[in-house]
């Protein structure tokens, strides 16, 4: 039993593919925090789905999935930074369009110029196979980046996020610090797009910092909670995803969302908790 | 405009000058002149929609004027209460957290142990001691008010702004209040607050402007609120009884005309 349990981590492709999904985990967990409590949710869908349309540009330009998906991912979510300080526009709507502009633009190129099914398959769901050495390189480089963001700049971040016009009074430059925080989100979506897929990445960044808020109050210890629920549902949904013989991002997914049932079951939402941020 | 004033002692904290300032092509500000001096406790007192919550983000440098300027004592240091209502009470936030977030100066998430210090001074100081790993949703009104006066504090301010401080909060809350604005404009700092409660708040402040647009008048409270500057501000007729030595303002029954400014001020709905 424990034999046939540890068996795919003798290939080498699923020890990347493990490291990798509980990397991703955490910090899609920890990023998904700040998306969560500002109640920003459809900005993740957004970003993931133009994203793809960069993971397809860089297929068919031949270059580099991280640098082109990577200038593809920041560019948007710069530009939706921008339009969402532009009141007058409805965000959400200004967001459909761009994104799913994007989306689209993806799938054309894929249709028209695509080599087979399966990478358009793992662009969508997630796939454990092809991860590579510098994937994983790729994705702690990212964490330790995002990590040294977050303790650094720990109180603008959350100043801002809480508070934008107060912080702003209190001479903080929060334009600055959201452009930050859509670079983070951004990168870190870029590097946990493999193993998740475009489809599923939003309920990596929205299930584990809801379940985090249901069993704390504080802002510091909703984002360690946050992120080792990410890292728990990314390791054990890697394994279930091998098991299954099912993608690796559905694996993940409903490994988080049954962990969410579990505490909302024991952690009945008090009245204080019932309107989660 | 933003000038720097010299740091002399006579010379006001902010002087703004012929400020102005539209949105959606619609005027919000017109010709306001302003002084707040050193050591004053101001209400700003006007209509919903007379500018007041605008004037209050000119000052904090949020909002930049059209036309005009903002005059500012060098080195200022301001601090900024917000509405309770426009705060999300949702958000996962203790009270030490949410007091120690607005001390940027240092960035990180745990305190120094002289910023505990501090802290620890001023809950106490606000009657907050013992609410720290409190979420600010569990507290009181008057608790959650004095959270981001604390906040506020926790920068050491020299002028405390404070916007609608007392909307929506019981008669004994208003009185505390009122009593802490007392004590640190004893204690040597200046304070600007908004209100829209003639009763409750403008008449117990040593000092008003009345603003609709642009400032009516501004000056000692019991010169400044007498019939004829209220009905320009309010657009209503008004009359000022005097009971026991209390100034009650009370409408009067007579047609009332629509004061020229009005709720439609469309920098309103930019409140989160």
């Amino acid at each position: 039993m424990i034999d046939e349990l540890l068996q795919p981590v003798g290939y080498e492709f699923f020890r990347n593919g493990l490291i990798v999904a509980t990397l991703a985990g955490a910090l899609c967990g920890g990023v998904g925090v700040y998306i969560v409590v500002r109640g920003m949710s459809y900005l993740t869908h957004g970003l993931s789905h133009a994203i793809f349309g960069g993971f397809a540009a860089s297929a068919l330009l031949g270059v580099s999935f991280l640098l082109g998906a990577g200038v593809w991912g920041i560019a948007s979510a710069l530009a939706i930074n921008s339009v969402t300080r532009r009141r007058p526009i409805g965000a959400d709507a200004a967001i459909g369009v761009v994104t799913t502009a994007s989306f689209a633009l993806g799938l054309i190129l894929f249709a028209l110029f695509g080599r087979s099914g399966r990478s358009f398959d793992a662009a969508l769901f997630g796939s454990v196979l092809g991860v590579s050495t510098g994937s994983v390189v790729a994705i702690l480089a990212v964490s330790l980046l995002v990590l040294g963001v977050v303790i650094f700049f720990y109180r603008p971040l959350l100043f801002t996020t809480f508070d934008p016009e107060v912080a702003a009074a209190s001479g903080l430059r929060t334009s600055r610090v959201e452009a930050l925080l859509m670079v983070v989100f951004a990168v870190s979506i870029l590097v946990s797009m493999q193993v998740l897929g475009v489809t599923l990445i939003a309920a990596a960044l929205v299930i584990p910092p809801t379940t985090a808020r249901l069993l704390t109050h504080s802002f510091s210890k909703m984002l360690i909670i946050s992120s080792a629920i990410g890292a728990g549902c990314g390791f054990v949904g890697m394994n279930l995803s091998y098991h299954l013989d099912v993608q690796s991002g559905p694996g993940i997914v409903i490994v988080a969302a049954l962990a969410f049932v579990v505490v909302y079951a024991i952690k009945r939402p008090s009245g204080m908790q019932r309107a989660i941020a | 405009m933003r000038r720097s004033l010299e740091q002399q002692p006579d010379e006001p904290l902010v002087r703004i000058v012929d400020l102005g300032l539209s949105h959606h092509h619609q005027q919000i500000l017109e010709k306001v002149n302003l002084t707040i001096e050193a050591g004053s406790l101001l209400g700003l007192v006007g209509p919903s929609g007379a500018g007041k919550t605008t004037l209050l983000r000119t000052i904090t440098g949020t909002l930049r004027p059209d036309t005009g300027s903002v005059e500012m004592r060098a080195g200022l240091s301001i601090g900024y209460v917000p509405q309770l209502e426009t705060v999300n009470w949702n958000f996962p936030t203790t009270v030490s957290e949410c007091v120690l977030m607005a001390r940027t100066s240092r960035r990180f998430a745990w305190p120094t142990s002289s910023e505990r210090a501090l802290l620890s001074g001023i809950l106490a100081r606000l009657g907050l001691d013992g609410l720290a790993n409190r979420h600010i949703r569990e507290l009181s009104g008057g608790q959650q008010q004095r959270v981001f006066i604390a906040r506020a504090l926790l920068r050491s301010p020299d002028l405390l702004l404070l916007d609608e401080p007392t909307s929506g909060v019981d008669v004994a809350m208003r009185h505390e209040l009122l009593h802490l604005l007392e004590e640190l404009r004893a204690s040597g700092m200046s304070i600007v607050l908004t209100t829209h409660d003639l009763n409750g708040v403008a008449t117990h402040l040593p000092a008003v402007a009345c603003i609709n647009r642009s400032i009516i008048a501004q000056g000692p409270t019991e010169e400044v609120l007498t019939p004829e500057t209220l009905e320009l501000t309010y657009g209503a007729s008004m009359q000022i009884l005097e009971h026991a030595g209390l100034r009650l303002i009370v409408e009067s029954p007579r047609h009332t005309h629509p004061p020229f400014g009005n709720d439609a001020n469309p920098l309103l709905g930019q409140k989160r």
